[in-house]
């Protein structure tokens, strides 16, 4: 990694030998990460790589087993979920916070409520709040029909947008996001690239999750690979190049085998198991290559 | 707020659709019904006129002092089986101290109250830390509870009902909030009146309400946007010990005696009261202006029986029948509250 570049930065967050077990699985071993203000770090690893509890130790779900945690070059230590964002971190969970019996605008404010008024007679301020989301919303390119609406009702590509427009409004200084993409379609997936990008020009420190190569090399300044609970290391992005970074996410030797497989798959014009976008990208990546 | 919104899909929904996916609706709808009913059946024997209807009024009143409260536990995720114990623990911790240690009656019932908080608080303790379901941990309280007030009781006085209270009731200035009437009406009717109205308020428009909703929801979700899970928890296990302190008093000043049997299976008619107002059994969902619509229902049948001159064995049949027929009722409207695309 490129120290030297950055070195009058202090970093936003810094994440040091840091291990989490639960019982005798050992979902995270040493993992060491550092994310400056105004970069995009991307998490990439196969599934079970740890991606998930990193990020949920970082937002104060999980206590970790070991290392340490320092924000702003403080060490911290999340008690739960409410320390970390009221330490300004925001986080897109991949299973969605979301309650689907509750309206938008309720789930919007969970546990951040705005009031008005005064001592034992605050009140939730609702109006506010339904205007507040209804812009939001917006903002992504959602007309919220009626803020009043249960979650429940609405499409997963609605429900995820209304995660992360909450993540976006309430993070100060980092925004976490755990596969956000995943549900959605093109436009929004968009929308949300925009957002990281607009995150990051405000200087704050974004932790990206995705599988989808081309969400993750446009927006990323650098990437941490993790495998099997442990980090492979961090590498700026002018260091990898796109297919490099398409091979660190499929896991790097498994990634030849499948070439193979997919060779195989359209010489006979496949059915199989693997979905046909991943053996156009392959492709398409194997013509770039220099 | 205008309605910037001109979304081609936002079809008009109609005033009466809104309102049919209103938690309280059945209950409300029930309640109409069961007073219609009755007023046809047994509206001559007594049901409509001032006594009658201060007599289902104050059973109603008391049921839903326990309601209100159960109902918010739910919404929470949550019941508390331990209710009934509880009035009965309750009417003891105030009825002892007076007639056998001669405290005057404010003490007394400003020591049951604290018991109820440590009661609440060590239900929701328990249930937190444990991850057990409530209905297991306080089904332990309800035994552990009315055998503790037994035991205690018999040991102190040597019987089990203490009673000669009404004299010191009567002097006392804090006790006065719990006997007679104002206007004709019992105080029981006030107290169900406020406690549903703060009750209210505190879900609809406050942020401990939204954290109900959210705890009862999903408390892994509710946890992760920053919601003080835990502690919901143990502020509505209070609250519903509380309620049942409020009960305890309101009949033991009243009479003037205490019996350690009092209370015995109200928080089935407690949650009852609660299911026929709205509440999901899985949390999340409801209302307490529903659970005092359930315990309306619930007292207009058991006294509406009773002016019919029907055997009042019957009452409960009818009370078995209202909590499926409202359980029913409930899933449906859940599912048009989350499907309805
Ligand atoms: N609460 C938990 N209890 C036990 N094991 C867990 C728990 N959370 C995650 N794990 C394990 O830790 C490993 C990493 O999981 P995760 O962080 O979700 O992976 P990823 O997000 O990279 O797909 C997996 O093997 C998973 O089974
Ligand atoms: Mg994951």
């Amino acid at each position: 990694m490129t120290v030297s570049a950055r070195a009058e930065r202090d970093p936003l967050i810094r994440i040091t030998d840091l291990s989490k077990f639960f019982g005798s699985v050992i979902a995270l071993q040493g993992v060491t990460m550092t994310v400056y203000p105004g970069e995009v770090m991307c998490l990439l690893g196969d599934n079970g790589a740890g991606k998930s509890t990193l990020i949920k130790t970082l937002s104060g779900v999980h206590k970790p087993s070991q290392g340490e945690i320092e924000i702003e070059g403080r060490p911290v230590t999340f008690n739960s979920p409410k320390d970390a964002l009221d330490a300004g971190i925001a986080t897109v969970h991949q299973h969605l916070a979301i309650q689907p019996l509750m309206s938008v605008t309720r789930n919007f404010f969970m546990g951040r409520e705005p009031t008005r008024g005064w001592g034992p007679f605050r009140t939730f301020d609702l109006a506010f709040a339904e205007t507040t989301v209804r812009e939001e919303m917006q903002k992504m390119g959602i007309d919220v029909r009626d803020p009043s609406q249960a979650v429940g009702t609405m499409s997963g590509g609605e429900r995820q947008c209304v995660a992360i427009a909450r993540a976006v409004y309430f993070g100060a200084k980092v925004l976490i996001l755990d596969e956000p993409t995943s549900a959605l379609g093109v436009k929004q997936a968009a929308v949300v690239l925009r957002y990281i990008a607009q995150a990051k020009a405000k200087g704050l420190a974004v932790v990206f999750i995705t599988h989808n190569v081309h969400h993750a090399y446009p927006v990323a300044d650098a990437f941490t690979i993790l495998k099997r609970g442990r980090s492979y290391g961090t590498f700026r992005k002018s260091e990898l190049t796109r297919e490099q970074v398409l091979e660190m996410m499929a896991g790097g030797q498994e990634l030849d085998a499948l070439e193979a497989e997919i060779k195989e798959f359209t010489r006979s014009d496949g059915d199989g198991g693997v979905a046909p976008q991943t053996s156009k990208t392959v492709r398409r990546e194997q013509g770039v290559k220099p | 707020m205008s309605t910037t919104v001109s979304d081609e899909r936002l079809r008009a929904v109609s005033p009466w659709r809104k309102l049919l996916s209103r938690p309280e609706l059945g209950a409300v709808a029930g309640a109409v019904l069961v007073f219609i009913f009755f007023a046809v059946v047994a509206g001559d024997s007594g049901f409509l006129n001032f006594r009658g209807v201060v007599s289902w009024l104050e059973v109603s009143a008391q049921l839903g002092i326990l309601a209100v409260a159960a109902a918010l536990l739910m919404i929470g995720g949550e019941f508390d089986l331990s209710m009934g114990s509880m009035i009965g623990a309750a009417g003891m911790v105030i009825a002892i101290p007076v007639a056998e240690y001669g405290w005057p009656v404010w003490a007394a019932i400003l020591l049951a109250f604290a018991v109820a908080l440590l009661i609440g608080y060590l239900n929701g303790t328990i249930v937190n830390r444990t991850r057990l379901p409530s209905f297991i941990v306080t089904l332990a309280s309800l035994f552990i509870l009315r055998g503790l007030t037994i035991g205690a009781t018999r040991l102190i006085t040597g019987r089990t009902q203490v009673s000669g209270l009404k004299d010191a009731a009567e002097a006392d200035p804090l006790a006065r909030l719990f006997i007679g009437d104002i206007f004709g009406v019992p105080v029981s009717v006030y107290w169900w009146v406020a406690l549903a109205v703060i009750a209210t308020w505190i879900l609809l428009k406050t942020r401990p309400g939204n954290w109900i909703f959210g705890v009862g929801g999903d408390p892994e979700a509710a946890r992760n946007t920053g919601v003080p899970v835990n502690r919901v928890r143990i502020a509505l296990f209070m609250g519903t010990a509380v309620a049942a302190t409020i009960f305890a008093a309101l009949q033991v000043l009243d009479f003037g005696s205490a019996d350690v049997t009092r209370g015995v299976q109200k928080e089935f008619e407690a949650i009852i009261a609660a299911v026929i107002g709205g509440c999901l059994l899985t949390g999340g969902y409801g209302s307490a202006v529903g659970a005092v619509f359930g315990a309306l229902v619930f007292g207009m049948v058991q006294q509406g029986i009773f002016f019919t001159g029907v055997n009042t064995d019957w009452f409960q049949v009818f009370l078995g029948a209202m909590l499926l027929i409202a359980v029913v009722f409930n899933n449906f409207i859940r599912r048009r509250a989350t499907e309805a695309k």
